[in-house]
Formats: structure tokens, C-alpha cells, sequence
């Protein structure tokens, strides 16, 4: 058995030092609740309490992905397979679907995404501000409906009526997390 | 300068008809253009999802698909152009190494449907050893089509992923359209799944 396979990670290895905020963990709640049998990330800090989830569930399958546009075509085999599931990713992995959104529509695949913002509120790094403001406009060209969240209270809402949308109603959402709700990120390691 | 010229190569038609053949309950899923063709071609089926655009997701909607459906054999058929392009997604399924999945790129080194320029398989890049390196330990290529009995026989048991790189001739056979409409191809699919619509 190869030590590369995702169980096989310590979990040492996470950094679950800080508790995570509790609308981190009503996403995972509304994945789960949701029938959500497969999730696709490219790693974001804002996503880390869903992803500790979904590698810890054993009804779930936790996929890392080189580059957010496989999850793209995951989340539509998956579907094709019978089963739900959603692609994780911060704002700068939308710019890297463009193409593959295409799919989406073409076949008129079911499809939810958790965008987390960058670029927009607060930031600190400048490389981080292009995608970031151009995240959802990019996602309303390719013909994704897009629902914002930038307060903690609505989050298990909003996740909910997406996941609802996109497999009650085969409809394309993106639910971008915004900045302000993420919060600052820390810049100096203690 | 061609540095493949001496090796044999197989027929491409002739291969994934023989496969497609020996494997009657597999999942295929084909990448957009020739393998697409290759794989109507070979015979319409309800449990065929082609990809006519979307270039590099294949493997990663395989992939998907095999996660999915454990029970049932999952190919991805496609072409070096299109598995180069989704290169990172044999990264993804080696971490996850799902038994019943197996990739088949059918490999002219060359970019067929635009004019045959030279792809990096044929300039330098070993596919079997980018999947080995990214932890598909059964890779490796063939040039015959004798040996599709003995591929399909191990996607049939689903014994574990699998990568096949099949050198194929750089021409161009007939062309062969399968159905361009995506969601009456993903519908029958699913429907041959017994799923139903929403």
C-alpha cells in the first residue's frame, strides 16, 4: 500500500490547530445533509474544516485536484454515475475552469461550486486582486448563476439554496464565500 | 526527424473495436475528437459518454464516473493531445486509485484534428512514465491489437487502475460523428444506469 493515498495522511498532519468557524462547519452539514457523495478541492483556508470532513467521512470521497478545472469534469462524471458532488476552490481556480465550464453547459450538467474570495476585501498580496475581482463576472460569462455570502449567519442558508438549485433544479451555481466573512488572513506565522 | 518510425503501431480503428468488443458492460468515456470517433465507429452505445469539447476531461470525468459506479469497469478512451492537456488529472487518480478504472490513450503523437502537428508524445514525453511517476503503477504500452483481450480482461475485473498507452498509426480514417448533443448523450446514460432524471 502506497503512502501517497489521502486516508493514509496522519492526521497530525493537518493543521487543525485553531477551531474552526462554526459556518465552516455548517457547509459540510449542508454537503452532507445534502446527499453530497463526492468533494473536489483545490485547498483554501476557508475550505480547510469541509476538507478535514470529507477526508474524515468514510460516506465520501475526498478528491485533491492538481488544477480546479478536473473538477469540473469530476463533478459531471459523478453525476453522470448517479451521485452528487460539489468542486471547492478559491477565486483564482475559477479563471482556470473557463473552458471547461463549457461542459456544464453543453451537456447541461448540474454543477455547484464554494468559491473562496480573494482580491477583495482586506488583501494584502496584489497578485490576488485580477481573478479575484474578476471572479464572478467570469463565472456569469460562462452562464453560472452566482449567490454571495459575506455574513456568517447566512452561510448554511445560502450553501443550501445553491445545492438545492443546482440538484433539485440541474442548475450551474457558484456561491463565492466572500473576504469579509473569511476575515484576514494571518501574514506572520507565530 | 521522427524517432518512433521503427516502432510498431497498431490501427487505431481495429484496436478500440477489438476492446470495446471484449468489454460489453465497461463505461466508456471518450475524449474529444479522433477517439471519439473511434469509439462510435466501433458501434453506438447507450453507456458511451462522448466528449466532443472540454479538452483535459476525460480522465478527470472518468475519474468521477468510476468513484460513482464502483461496481462497473470505467474507461477512459482519448488521445495524447487531449490526456497531455489534462496531464495534472493522473496526479488526481493516482492518489485515488480507483480499481475500476482504466485509461486508454490511443497515441499518434500527434495532434490529429488540427492538422497533425507533432505532440510532446512523439517530441520527447514518455506517457507510461508521467502516469507511473504520478502512482499508476500498472502502466504501459502496446502496439498490437492481440493484446486487447488480455486489457479488457483486467478492466473486466476491475483488479486495480490502469494505464495503457496504445501506439497508434498518425492517419486518419473516416470520419465517424457521434451524437453532438450532450444532454440526449448524458441522459441515455444515465438512463441505461437505471438513474433517474431530476
Amino acid at each position: 500500500m502506497s503512502l501517497i493515498h489521502s486516508r493514509n495522511v496522519p492526521k497530525a498532519m493537518n493543521h487543525t490547530s485553531a477551531q474552526a468557524p462554526a459556518w465552516q462547519e455548517s457547509i459540510f452539514k449542508v454537503l452532507k445533509e445534502g446527499g453530497v457523495r463526492q468533494i473536489a478541492y483545490v485547498p483554501d483556508a476557508g475550505h480547510s474544516q469541509v476538507i478535514r470532513e470529507a477526508i474524515a467521512d468514510p460516506d465520501i470521497e475526498d478528491i485533491v485536484l492538481t488544477t480546479e478545472e478536473e473538477g469540473v469534469a469530476l463533478v459531471s462524471g459523478a453525476w453522470l454515475g448517479g451521485q452528487r458532488a460539489v468542486l471547492l476552490m478559491q477565486s483564482s481556480g475559477v479563471g482556470n475552469c473557463v473552458n471547461m465550464f463549457s461542459l456544464l453547459q453543453a451537456a447541461d450538467f448540474p454543477f455547484l461550486t464554494l468559491v473562496t474570495m480573494r482580491g477583495e476585501y482586506a488583501e494584502f498580496n496584489p497578485w490576488q486582486g485580477p481573478m479575484g475581482r474578476a471572479t464572478q463576472a467570469a463565472l456569469e460569462l460562462m452562464g453560472i448563476h452566482v449567490l454571495r455570502v459575506s455574513r456568517a449567519e447566512e452561510v448554511e442558508e445560502i450553501v443550501s439554496a445553491g445545492l438545492d438549485a443546482a440538484f433539485g433544479a440541474g442548475d450551474k451555481v457558484a456561491v463565492l464565500l466572500g473576504q469579509d466573512l473569511i476575515g484576514r488572513k494571518k501574514w506572520e506565522r507565530n | 526527424m521522427n524517432q518512433q518510425t521503427s516502432t510498431p503501431r497498431v490501427d487505431r480503428r481495429e484496436f478500440v473495436a477489438g476492446l470495446i468488443a471484449a468489454m460489453p458492460d465497461a463505461l466508456i468515456v471518450s475524449g474529444l475528437g479522433s477517439a471519439s470517433y473511434d469509439v462510435f465507429a466501433s458501434g453506438d452505445r447507450d453507456r458511451n459518454y462522448y466528449l466532443w469539447g472540454a479538452m483535459g476531461g476525460a480522465c478527470p470525468l472518468g475519474l468521477g464516473l468510476a468513484l460513482a459506479q464502483p461496481d462497473k469497469p470505467v474507461v477512459v478512451i482519448t488521445g495524447d493531445g487531449e490526456q497531455l492537456m489534462g496531464i495534472g488529472s493522473l496526479g488526481t487518480i493516482g492518489v485515488k486509485r480507483p480499481a475500476n478504472l482504466a485509461i486508454v490513450v490511443l497515441d499518434n503523437g500527434h495532434f490529429g484534428e488540427t492538422g497533425m502537428q507533432r505532440s510532446h508524445s512523439s517530441l520527447g514525453t514518455d506517457l507510461v512514465a508521467v502516469a507511473k511517476g504520478f502512482g499508476i503503477a500498472n502502466a504501459f504500452s502496446v502496439s498490437d491489437a492481440a493484446s486487447c483481450a488480455s486489457i479488457a480482461q483486467g478492466i473486466n475485473a476491475r483488479q486495480g487502475t490502469t494505464f495503457v498507452q496504445v501506439l497508434i498509426n498518425a492517419d486518419e480514417p473516416p470520419r465517424a460523428l457521434p451524437p453532438r448533443d450532450g444532454p440526449y448523450v448524458k441522459n441515455r446514460f444515465r438512463a441505461a444506469l437505471g438513474l433517474k432524471p431530476f
